[in-house]
């Protein structure tokens, strides 16, 4: 199975994971510092800053798109939540 | 004809200063607001009428089923077609129970909201309103939209998380006026309405505080940046009285209520509270021992603290102000045990977001309670970067050294001096 490398560099940590990884599956349990709230995509609690590798993230949806703008995000940020790894390497911080 | 006395009259506005009026409602029945706030006199809803040469605006509404007596009172000062702005400072319930029908009576009428009031909007109109007549408060430069009035003129403070995200305040240059939305009120109830008319709310007013805006602390002290420079003449605030006399005191108590609690005695050391029960000492052992780890560490400050003797609202305080929030809990029947939670359920009151976070405790069966604490600290927006340490019974020498090794290497995470690491998914359980 393909793989790819999330690096959270507010703590320091790179975690191996499966392509198709979704964020909120590893940030947590690695106690990064990207906060969640409904997790569904809605409230934009999770926006993350991309540092490098957003190429390697699946495009966002509909819903991500129209939770970004409305909160005014700048065009290298996501939503943890909704982000999925698709391979290579990507590095991330809170935003 | 509005009423020029000094006190609400039903169905009738009242001025606040020559050409506005207040339009809201009393409800001085209430005795608990959203499930956590207590009010002995009731609370006022409070809404206002703008006139200018070239039309009028309304700022807020009220609770819906106090919806007729603002209709009533809007009707007194105004005709719904000389509306051309209706401004929702917030939109919770409170504030937008009858924007639905106004923007039907008044269908010319433009809404303005704060960018990030979209989503809520979307949950108190369902789509019933053309988003053609929604403007959002910032233009597509990030100014202020300016709301021209003719003679008046309405600009927007993006005053985010006051408390919800949505929350901005309008402000009246030409008279000098506040339209503060939920900051600056407070839950008190009296008919005469203006603060130097009212009874003692003193109490309501920092009660209001430390319950509402107190988790939004950092985005209080970022709107008082924008707000303490202007000249004020009077805060009209969503809620209880209107501030025409001395408005300026109550900024100056917002800045003083914002300023922290406790004079950080630690300077530039990453601070570390260890809270922890114990039923046989075998939890304190293990509490102990975390403290001898994490104090090895140079910058860290390390307080230990058996929650039996104390008391919940002075360790919020504590935790308010500190970095690092460590919770030792035996397992009991399954669950941490109750003076844990006493403490984890009193923290909303504060804001503990991306404080560290960790957990540890002695068991005699299973262990969940290391388990549910970090799950608590993490829904609590705490970011918890060690698995627990938990033991059978008593701690061997052995496990201590686990235990002061955890302690140390939480003190290295609060230092941001952990080691760089790199790990496979699989490792995190």
């Amino acid at each position: 199975m393909p793989k790819a490398n999330i690096t959270f560099e507010d703590i320091g940590i790179t975690v191996t994971v499966p392509a198709g990884t979704r964020l909120i599956e590893v940030s947590e349990k690695v106690g990064a510092g990207i906060i969640y709230g409904c997790r569904e995509g809605e409230c934009g609690s999770c926006m993350m800053r991309i540092v490098s590798g957003g190429e390697n993230l699946a495009s966002p949806s509909v819903l991500e798109d129209k939770v970004l703008k409305e909160n005014m995000a700048g065009r290298a940020t996501r939503l943890a939540c909704q982000a999925q790894v698709l391979g290579g390497d990507i590095v991330v911080r809170p935003a | 004809m509005a009423s020029l006395r000094a006190g609400v009259v039903d169905d009738q506005a009242l001025c606040i200063a020559p050409g506005i009026h207040w339009l809201g409602a009393l409800d001085p029945a209430m005795r608990q607001f959203d499930i956590i706030l207590k009010t002995a006199n009731g609370t006022t809803y409070n809404a206002y009428c703008v006139r200018g040469s070239a039309g009028v605006a309304i700022i807020d509404t009220v609770k819906e089923g106090f919806s007729a007596g603002f209709f009533a009172r809007l009707e007194s000062v105004a005709r719904y077609d000389e509306i051309c702005a209706v401004v929702l400072n917030h939109l919770e319930s409170d504030h937008s129970g009858a924007l639905p029908e106004l923007m039907r009576r008044a269908p010319q009428a433009q809404l303005y909201i704060s960018p990030k009031a979209m989503p809520t909007l979307r949950g108190v109109l369902k789509g019933e309103l053309d988003p053609q007549r929604i403007l959002t408060t910032l233009d597509e430069a990030g100014e202020s939209r300016v709301i021209d009035l003719g003679d008046r003129s309405l600009r927007f403070l993006q005053t985010p998380y006051l408390h919800w995200p949505d929350t901005q305040c309008t402000w009246l240059a030409e008279d000098g006026i506040l339209f503060s939305g939920d900051v600056f009120g407070c839950h008190f109830c009296d008919e005469r309405l203006f603060n130097d008319k009212v009874g003692d709310f003193r109490f309501s007013f920092d009660y209001y505080y430390q319950h509402i805006m107190r988790p939004f602390r950092e985005y209080v002290l970022q709107a008082l940046d924008i707000i303490e420079p202007l000249p004020l003449r009077l805060i009209a605030p969503a809620h209880g009285p209107v501030l025409r006399e001395s408005p300026g005191d109550y900024v100056r108590r917002y800045r003083q209520l914002a300023t922290p609690l406790l004079h950080r005695e630690a300077g530039d050391e990453k601070t570390l509270l260890i809270f922890y029960v114990s039923a046989y000492g075998a939890t304190e052992r293990m509490a102990q021992a975390m403290r001898e780890g994490a104090e090895t560490i140079e910058g860290v400050r390390v307080s230990l603290f058996d929650i039996a003797g104390g008391e919940v609202a002075p360790f919020v305080d504590l935790i308010e102000e500190a970095d690092g929030l460590a919770f030792g809990s035996p397992t009991l029947n399954g669950d941490a045990v109750k003076p844990i939670w006493d403490l984890l359920s009193s923290l909303t009151l504060v804001n503990v977001k991306n404080k560290l976070g960790a957990a540890f405790g002695s068991y005699g069966w299973s262990g969940e309670a290391i388990g549910l604490i970090e799950d608590r600290l993490r829904g609590l927006k705490l970011r918890v970067p060690l698995k627990g340490v938990r033991l059978k019974l008593l701690p061997t020498a052995d496990e201590l050294v686990a235990c002061r090794d955890f302690g140390h290497d939480f003190a290295l995470h609060l230092c941001g001096r952990a080691e760089r690491r790199v790990l496979d998914i699989s490792e995190l359980g």
